[in-house]
């Protein structure tokens, strides 16, 4: 296939703060199995590649440095680990992209859960590491105190040099789980009677990653998993974060707000891949969008504005109208050099039917999206290659 | 009315309990496995189905140990895949209190009790060696005394953050445009172990609290059960010491206000069904001997010597050599802590009185199969030790992976249920209802 790859980021009602109060929005529901059961299958009934599933250790807030007092919006969450894993029972091909945090979740845990999670689901896992500079995220944790994480501090000098710490530590998060994933060779188990092993020892391997943060002995307890290494996935905005989806990720989802700003945007993670010597697949490049669609999305999208007090702002540009026009916006920014794009629905259910029931078959149309799955695992499904384990000899 | 029985499935796990020689034995990581036992124990109406876990592969003589089955998945990860594909088991996942931080845990337990609608339970464990410890970026920092203090601790701040949300916290009314009630999830816990404060993100799920296991036979593991569990997930499965265990930890619940009835103690325990007594013996000594191969039981008798033995030969004497009671060649088994010394000589006097070899020693130390016969004489043996006071109920660990409790469940639960000993179907939705705890701790802003 030719065409481009879409994903759809799940996140409590929808991405407009107010989206809850659609008259479609099942708000009562938000932590039920049988609300994300629906959405995952609403989301492989349009075949698209993947979904990402939202997390953080703050609660939802309206302020960025800290929880807030409102109650007139979404809050509350699950684990977004735990939510992919129970979408495995409930889907046959859909890609599940947990996100996690690298600043405060051992390294360990993660590679375990996201190599379960790729059991569980025979090869659709992947992840999303993300920092968490945060104050509250570290007092809800206790263990590192962290600066006063405001618009003042972020435009102070001192500022850049804490960024800066926190994305080299998430660099080495990853590179523990991705060794921890390669700890175990693919036939490491062989179930030998005559000298009574269960597995090949040789074939487990210490990964004795010493960093400057912290040091992981390995090998996983967890055997290697069906995409050997799930895919990972990183969402940046400027070209710190770039060099670290160049260093550490598959996928980067990116905020562009025009063509122009998209051809700009893939120019820049092209040069982050060269100055942080990527060897390999160049990294696939996803552009995020807020999306309404419809006939009604202006109506809709100014009600939910009204209700919330305040238009809706984000980091990535809001689509609102005909799922025709957001089709040409999207061959339009692809011609660009973009592989695909992570839609954020303005409201959930509702926006993710218009993507799967009209966006979808309108791409179909113009043969620009699959019309069914060919492949088995979300890795193959991106054109990427099952890798052997670093730690294998060659053969 | 007799006692009712409480049944859990424990999958197959890592020691040497678990026969993967056998033609029978699939996959110890495929999910189908996981099913197929979780379904089964469904199926059976059982209570609950337990993971266990190891972060870190055990070692003998600085290598890993590669003699039993090897490599699972993260417990909570999969439970929540078979919240999926079961609707009333419980679902019991082994979480350490060392390794993790209460913040993290109790969100994750409580995400797995919002997704199976009411049916999480976490069973408690305390490892906290260096060793374990070196797979953590914070490492192995806790000295062995205070780990039932962390544990506490943590289980306390777990309580504390799932009780900092209303059971009616949502609204979600369009009309009045409120989501939720003011104030959810402000928490502040600290003591010697955290200092923690903030808002939790995950509300309050279907239990209030989920179901907490307790596994350690210690006086400090048995105080702590009798005073913060609903489970004890216990290793006494020969009738006299399971009912010695069973009186100790039922006596101390009185001094925490809790009755007889909160807490339910359950050995694990395996079992082997036969058509006749003979052929139920016969098959139980072939278990026994493929459990433990000529390699294990080498394997076995140094982790107690704490020397490389594998000079010796397994079919022969037990070896004249001094135990090295230093610090021993085995890294990450509870089973070769303590004092080794005492144990090869009670050996050493076993194996000169029956005439045994390394390997039938062996068999015979490690053998624990209390429950043998027909599904009629297993049926009543489980029924006689719960109705006087050897246990609740029991952990059933199968030797098999995934079919392992097939037999039981089609042959001995039915007996169970004729006996008016074991249900017939779920009473409820959530595992406290299984287990007949009715008395879900209430939140902290309602006891205000």
């Amino acid at each position: 296939m030719t065409g481009l790859h879409l994903a759809v980021a799940l996140d409590g009602a929808g991405w407009h703060p107010a989206a809850w109060r659609d008259l479609l929005a099942r708000p009562s529901e938000l932590l039920s199995a049988r609300y994300w059961s629906g959405l995952a299958a609403e989301a492989e009934r349009g075949l698209l590649d993947f979904v990402t599933i939202e997390d953080a250790f703050a609660l939802q807030s309206s302020r960025f440095e800290g929880p807030d007092d409102r109650t007139d919006q979404v809050r509350g969450r699950l684990d977004a680990v735990l939510v992919a894993a129970r979408l495995a029972a409930a889907t046959t091909h859909l890609g599940l992209v947990p996100t996690t945090s690298t600043t405060h979740t051992e390294p360990f845990h993660v590679a375990i859960g996201i190599a379960s999670l790729d059991h569980v689901t025979r090869g659709r896992a992947g992840w999303r590491p993300q920092v968490s500079g945060r104050t509250p995220d570290a007092a809800h944790f206790g263990r590192r105190k962290f600066p006063r994480f405001d618009e003042a501090f972020y435009r102070a000098p001192g500022s850049a040099a804490f960024v800066a710490e926190l994305f080299a530590e998430a660099a080495d998060a990853v590179e523990v789980v991705r060794r921890l994933w390669d700890s175990w060779e693919d036939d490491a188990e062989i179930r030998d009677a005559e000298t009574g092993r269960f597995i090949d020892r040789d074939k487990l391997h210490y990964i004795d990653f010493e960093g400057e943060h912290f040091s992981v002995r390995g090998p996983s307890i967890t055997p290697r998993s069906p995409q050997g290494q799930p895919l990972v996935t990183a969402l940046a905005h400027d070209v710190l974060p770039y060099e670290f989806a160049a260093r550490s990720a598959d996928v980067v989802y990116v905020t562009p707000h025009s063509r122009e700003g998209t051809a700009e945007i893939i120019a820049q993670v092209r040069d982050a891949e060269t100055r942080t010597g990527r060897t390999g697949e160049p990294l696939k490049i996803f552009a995020d969008l807020v999306v309404f669609l419809g006939d009604d999305a202006d109506g809709r999208k100014a009600e939910l504005d009204e209700l919330d007090g305040a238009e809706l702002a984000s980091d990535a540009e809001i689509f609102v109208g005909a799922p025709a026009r957001l089709a040409d916006l999207l061959l339009d920014w692809k011609a660009a050099g973009l592989d695909g794009f992570r839609l954020r629905p303005g409201t959930l259910t509702r926006d993710l039917e218009a993507i799967t029931r009209a966006l979808v078959p309108e791409l179909q149309a113009r043969g620009e999206f699959r019309d069914h799955y060919a492949e088995t695992t979300l890795r193959a499904r991106l054109g990427l290659e099952r890798p052997a384990s670093r730690y294998a000899a060659a053969p | 009315m007799p006692k009712q029985i409480h049944l859990a499935a424990h999958f197959p796990g890592v020691n040497n309990t678990t026969v993967w020689s056998d033609p029978a034995s699939k996959s110890q990581i495929d999910f189908a496995s996981f099913i197929h036992l979780a379904q089964t124990a469904e199926r059976g109406k059982f209570d609950f189905f337990f993971l266990a876990e190891g972060l870190r592969l055990r070692e003998l003589k600085g290598r890993i140990h590669d003699l039993d089955v090897v490599g699972r998945p993260e417990s909570l990860t999969v439970l929540s895949a078979l919240a999926g594909v079961t609707t009333r088991l419980g679902l019991a996942a082994t979480v350490n209190s060392t390794f993790n931080e209460p913040y993290e845990l109790a969100r994750r337990l409580a995400t797995l009790d919002h997704l199976s609608d009411g049916r999480a339970a976490w069973n408690v464990v305390t490892s906290w060696d260096a060793f374990t410890g070196e797979n953590f970026r914070r490492g192995g920092y806790l000295a062995q005394e205070d780990r039932y203090s962390r544990a506490k601790s943590t289980l306390r701040a777990a309580r504390e953050l799932w009780d900092s949300w209303d059971d009616d916290a949502i609204l979600a009314d369009r009309s009045t445009g409120e989501f939720v009630r003011p104030g959810q999830g402000e928490f502040r816990y600290s003591d010697e172990h955290f200092d923690i404060e903030g808002r939790f993100t995950t509300p309050r799920g279907p239990q209030g609290h989920p179901v907490i296991i307790q596994a350690g036979n210690s006086d400090e593991g048995r105080e702590f059960a009798a005073s913060d569990a609903d489970v004890i997930f216990s290793s006494y499965s020969k009738f006299e010491e399971a009912r010695l265990f069973y009186k100790d930890v039922k006596d101390r619940l009185a001094k925490y206000r809790r009755k007889h009835e909160d807490l339910k103690i359950l050995p694990a325990t395996t079992y082997v069904l036969g058509d006749t007594e003979e052929e139920a013996a016969e098959r139980a000594a072939q278990i026994r001997r493929a459990q433990v191969s000529p390699q294990t039981a080498i394997a076995f008798v140094e982790g107690f010597w704490g020397r490389d033995l594998s000079a010796y030969d397994p079919d022969g004497p037990l070896p004249d050599l001094e135990p090295d009671l230093g610090e021993g060649v085995s890294q990450g088994r509870a089973q070769f802590r303590g004092d080794r010394g005492a144990v090869v000589r009670e050996w050493r006097r076993l194996a000169e009185e029956k005439g045994f070899s390394i390997r039938e020693l062996v068999i015979e130390v490690t053998g624990r199969q209390p429950f043998i016969g027909t599904p009629r004489t297993v049926a009543d043996q489980l029924d006689d030790f719960v109705q006087n006071d050897g246990s609740d109920g029991f952990i059933l660990v199968p030797h098999l992976t995934p079919g392992g409790l097939d037999d039981f469940v089609d042959q001995v639960v039915p007996l169970l249920q004729e006996k008016g000993v074991f249900r017939t179907d779920y009473t409820g939705p959530t595992l406290r209802d299984h287990l007949g705890l009715t008395a879900p701790r209430t939140s902290r802003k309602e006891a205000r």
